[in-house]
Formats: structure tokens, sequence, C-alpha cells
């Protein structure tokens, strides 16, 4: 990991919006948010107040429209590439669903990928020999190398195969879109575990969104960022998921109702 | 040839009392099974395309193939393993055979203007290590064919047949799989855009023999192909596959019809169609008859499209009909969707282009199909026909 450079992915009063059938509606309503490599922020909220919009913002979905503000990769305008160019600049997202793509299989599929992010094939018999290693870290089945991209996958199967993209392909800042959700306490602490050797080997930045506070007692943030409707209410260290494990949301909430 | 049974042609004699229409003058089957099959050109009106079996298709563009005309032969080649031969049969030693019949006016038209019957015979037991090749090519004339494959039996055999060039085609392909043999025929359409192909292929699967039919279209700019598949005898199994990319302009129909009437036989439809470009417009027909005497049949027919622009159109229509509750297992399923965003987000979100994402995901939709093939150089040519058909939208 002494190779790797150093990053910084920099949000700048990030405003969202997206079209629903009542009209635009703002999401995101100035976001301000420094990455770096080597740092696991966590960004927790209540359902609704805009965390995955974040996530899928940064990674480009189109649904999203960025209406102002500004999101930086080391200095480079983020917003301005297209949706591959971000992901070959160095960031990734797991996502909280993974969409199934039919008839492409798992290992073609991570060896697309990684000759897209790298620029050039990887050499057959390390990449061979790290797509094993990988598996087995995270407790796959070696066959699923030949299944088609989460096709017919278990929940489990598809954040574990999220975390082994992110293994693989060595991003400088890693997005996990609740990709604690739907794990029971065995996955949960296998997938952790793929974060923590991913962070390990690559030096990535991390920004981890969740619900609940459980994924923390595996994965340690060195910085949480309450977030409430569409920006960040409050932010701390490691002791504020603490206080949010003993009190839940309300408080942000009611403060929300009232003002 | 006790094998194959002769299906008379019956008439609506029941349906006509029972139902009245304004349009009397069309009464529609009561069963798939009472459609015409005859040799007498007569008993086949030039279609209106009002007919069931006509109604998707432009016939207006297809007057020269229901003419009493005569045309002059497809250019062939052919590649033939040892032990396989080539003769031809006339017509009246043909009708004599109790082959499956004409079934529509193109089909009658090519059984009447063919010169002969173009007979390949693999022999009995023989184990063919390489596939019977055929080429045809067209030369931009009216042109009627008949051919017979006959695979004696216990022999296992792969038959390509490739069409080329420019042409007005209509033909008849009959296959006659002995018993216990293991055939396997693939058609390829690669026209030129402006080409017409109108086809009916008749197999007949012998006792526990095992035949696949696979179909790929890719050019042309009407092709047809009305595939028949009937038993003769128990145990026996067929699978049509099919393949098919329609581009602007072009229209692609794929009629299958596979008829059990004898037990414990098996069968399996698979087609798979991508579609791109204003008016590309593909048809599906899948019809199922398991009469009251094919208990144990099992039997699934499955037909998916991708639709990748707009302006593009595909029909599907599944139809089973069920005569006896005695089955293993009966079902279809018909699916047309647009090209999935998401699965174009995800693969992109992993660094992939566009281009590649959208080459993957088409791919992937055919895997399943093109992988069961078996064929390497049908599997081979046929992917990378398909990255040719991404490539000229990309």
């Amino acid at each position: 990991m002494s190779t790797v450079e150093s990053s910084t992915l920099e949000i700048r009063d990030l405003h969202v919006t997206v079209e629903t059938e009542q009209g635009t509606k703002e999401i995101l309503r100035g976001v301000t948010l420094t990455i770096n490599s080597g740092e696991t922020h966590a960004i927790m909220g209540p359902n609704g107040s805009g965390k995955s919009t974040l996530a899928y913002s940064i990674a480009g979905h189109p649904k999203y429209t960025i209406t102002s503000g500004t999101v930086t990769l080391n200095g480079e305008d983020v917003l301005e590439m297209s949706v591959d160019e971000r992901a070959r600049a160095g960031l990734f997202l797991a996502m909280q669903y993974p969409v199934e793509v039919p008839g492409v299989t798992v290992s073609n599929f991570l060896r697309t990928a990684k000759t897209a992010i790298d620029g050039e094939a990887p050499k057959l018999r390390t990449w061979v020999k790290d797509l094993k290693q990988s598996m087995s870290d995270l407790k796959m089945d070696a066959a699923v190398a030949e299944r088609g991209v989460n096709e017919g996958f278990s929940g489990g199967e598809k954040k574990r195969h999220e975390i082994l993209q992110m293994e693989l392909l060595k991003p400088k800042i890693a997005i996990l879109d609740e990709t604690d959700s739907g794990l029971d306490v065995d996955a949960l602490r296998i997938v952790s575990e793929g974060v923590n050797r991913a962070k390990e080997s690559t030096g990535a930045g991390v920004l981890l969104i969740t619900h609940y506070t459980r994924i923390l007692r595996y994965i340690k943030p060195d910085f949480v960022h309450v977030f409430v409707d569409g920006k960040i209410a409050e932010e701390g260290g490691p002791e504020l998921a603490d206080r949010l494990e003993a009190e839940g949301y309300d408080r942000f909430q009611s403060a929300n109702a009232t003002s | 040839m006790s094998l194959l049974a002769d299906k008379t042609q019956q008439t609506q004699s029941v349906s006509q009392g029972s139902h009245t229409d304004s349009a009397a003058a069309f009464v529609p089957d009561q069963s798939r099974a009472e459609r015409t099959t005859s040799y007498a050109v007569s008993d086949f009106p030039v279609p209106s395309g009002r007919e069931e079996e006509w109604r998707f298709t432009p016939v207006d563009r297809l007057q020269a193939l229901f003419a009493e005309t005569s045309g002059t032969p497809l250019r062939r080649e052919e590649s033939l393993p040892e032990g396989v031969t080539v003769s031809t049969l006339s017509k009246d030693e043909w009708q004599g055979s109790g082959a499956p019949k004409p079934a529509d006016r193109a089909a009658v038209i090519a059984a009447a203007q063919a010169e002969a019957i173009t007979v390949l015979d693999v022999p009995a037991e023989a184990e063919l290590t390489e596939p019977v090749r055929l080429v045809l090519t067209g030369e931009g004339a009216l042109a009627h064919g008949h051919t017979l494959v006959r695979v004696g039996n216990f022999a296992k055999a792969t038959i390509v047949l490739r069409h080329e060039g420019d042409a007005q085609y209509s033909e008849l392909l009959t296959v006659v799989a002995g018993d216990g043999s293991d055939v396997t025929v693939v058609t390829v359409q690669e026209w030129a855009d402006s080409a017409l192909h109108l086809g009916q292929h008749d197999v007949v699967v012998g006792r526990d023999a095992k035949v696949r039919h696979i179909a790929v279209t890719l050019g042309g700019g009407i092709v047809r192909l009305n595939t028949n598949a009937s038993y003769a005898g128990p145990g026996g199994s067929f699978e049509g596959l099919g393949v098919y990319f329609a581009d602007a302009g072009q229209h692609q129909e794929h009629r299958l019809f596979v008829d059990h009437e004898a037990p414990h036989c098996h069968s399996n439809v698979e087609y798979k169609g991508a579609l791109q470009g204003e008016t590309a417009h593909t048809v599906w027909v899948g019809d199922v008859l398991i009469r009251a005497a094919a208990e144990g049949t099992d039997t699934y027919e499955l037909n998916r499209n991708l639709i990748l622009t707009d302006g593009a159109r595909a029909d599907s229509v599944p139809n089973l009909e069920i005569e006896t509750g005695e089955i293993a297992g009966a079902g279809h399923a018909s699916a047309t969707g647009r090209f999935d965003d998401q699965q174009l987000f995800y693969l992109q979100a992993r660094g992939i282009d566009e281009d590649t994402a959208r080459r993957l995901v088409v791919r992937g939709f055919f895997a399943s199909i093109v992988g069961r093939i078996g064929v390497p150089e049908v599997e081979e040519h046929l992917m990378e026909a398909i990255d040719r058909e991404l490539e000229a939208t990309a």
C-alpha cells in the first residue's frame, strides 16, 4: 500500500433533484463532505433522508439531476464524467440492489471490468489466482464465477459479489450503499472483513452508508455523519454512532419536524 | 411409410353452424389440427393478410411467391462427409410417401414448382463427425426448393444449411429422423436485405429419436419459417431453438407447431430475438397440440424479445392445446422487453464503456441459446454476427 497515492473526494454544497409523478423533488439540499484515502466515513440516517441519492449521484445515475454544487476527485470534476469514466477515475459504488445481467458470467464480467479500469487486460495467471483467493476469502463458491452476474443470487451472495468487485477493482474511493441490509450476522461479518481487507490492501477511502449501527461493530468509522432531510445534520467521531444506537434518530426527526 | 401418419384434412363442418360472424367468409379453425394440408394449389387461395396464419405478414410484398410461376433454383454448394449421399426423388414418388404435406400457399407453390426433391441420405448407424454443409445462394431471381433429409436409424448427424445472396425463395424442407437417431439441423438465414424467404420445415421425429432444429435469422427483407414437428413413435424428443436479430425494415417471422400424437414424447422450443431500428418487426408463434393419445407428454416453449430502439415491434403468440390430462408437463412463457438501462448503469459503474456494456448485455441475452447450438462454427459465427449488428447502430 506504500505505492498508493493519496486521493480526495470532495463534495461541495451538492443539490440534487429527481423527477417524480408529483413533479420535481429536491432530495439533496446542500451536502458538503470530504473523504480522503484511508478514511472511513459512515453516513447514517433514517429512511428517505437521501443517503442512497448521494451514492447514486456520485456514481452518475441518470435518474438524478445535479442542480448545484460540485464533486471532485483529486481536483477533477466528477460531474463532467460519464458513469464509466467515474469508475475508471477510481470511484466505486457497492449497490444496495445489485442488478442481474443474465447470461454474462461473473468471470467474464469481472475480467472485462478489470481490463476497463486498468486500461489493460490483467495477467491471466495472477488474475485467476487473485479471483480464486478473493472468492474464497468471501466464502463464495467457486462455481459462482460461471453463473450469470447476480442471476439467481441470494441477497447475501449479491453483497459478497459487490465486495469481491471492490477487492479486485481496487478503487480509490468506495461508496457502500447499505451493504449491510438483508445480511445475517455471519454474512455481515464476512462482508465486513472483506471491506476491511480491501481497504487495508488498497488504502481506499470508504463512504459507508447505513441505516443501522450494527455494521459499525465490524467496520470502524473514523467519522460519522448523520443525514437528515437531504443534508448532514450532525457530525462527529465513532462516539456519535454509539449515541445513535442508544437514542435512535428521533432527536433529529423531531427537530426537523418543528423547524 | 407408416411412420408418417396421414393427417386427413378436415373441414370446419362442426364450427360453421355454431358460429355466426359478420365476416362469415372466414371461420377460424377450432383446433390447430384442422389447418389444411394438401398438394393441390387450388386448396390454398392467395392470402389477403386477414387469415390467422398470415395476419402479421406483409403479404403484399410476397405476391411473386404466391404465383404459379416457375423460377430458377438457388446455387447449391455442398460438403458431404463420407457416407452421406445426394440424390433426387420425383414428385410422384414423394407424394406417395406419406410425408407431411404443404400447409400454406407458399409451400404448395414450392412443392409444385420445384423441379424435383433433393434428397440427402445419412445411412443408418452412421456417426458423422463433421456437419453436412449446404450453402444455398440466391442470384436475385425467383426460386423454389424442396429438400428431404433422411437420417437412418441410430445415426448421428448435423446438417447446416446456409442461405445467402438475394432471392425470392420459397422452400419445403422435410427432415425424417429414423428411430433412435440424433439429428441437429441448423438453418442460417443471412440473405441480402432485399431477399424474401418463405419456408416450411417439417420434422418427423422417429421412435426414441432426438431432433434439434435451430433457426438463425439475421438477414433478408422478409423471412418467414414455419417449423412443424411431429412424432412417428413414442419416446421422441424435439428441440426447436431460434435466434433472430431484426434491423430497420426487416420482417422476421418464426412459427412453430409441435404436434404431439405419440405418447411419452418431449418437446422444448426456445426462441430469442433482438430488434433495432424503425419498422423492424419480428413475429413468433408457438403452437403446441397435445392430442388425446399423447399421454406422458412433456413440453415447454419460450420466446423472449429484446427491443433495443424505438420503432421496432415484436409479436409473440404462444398457443397450447391439450386434449389429455395425462401429461408430464406443459408450459409456455413469452416476454418482450426494452433494453434494461439498470443493467447498463451497473456495468458502466464498473468502468465498462457503454458500447461494450451493450454488447455484453445482448450477448448475455442470447448466450443461453447460442451455447446450446453445439456446432462451434455456427456459435462463433453467430456471436460475431451479433456483434456486427450492434456495431452497425453504435
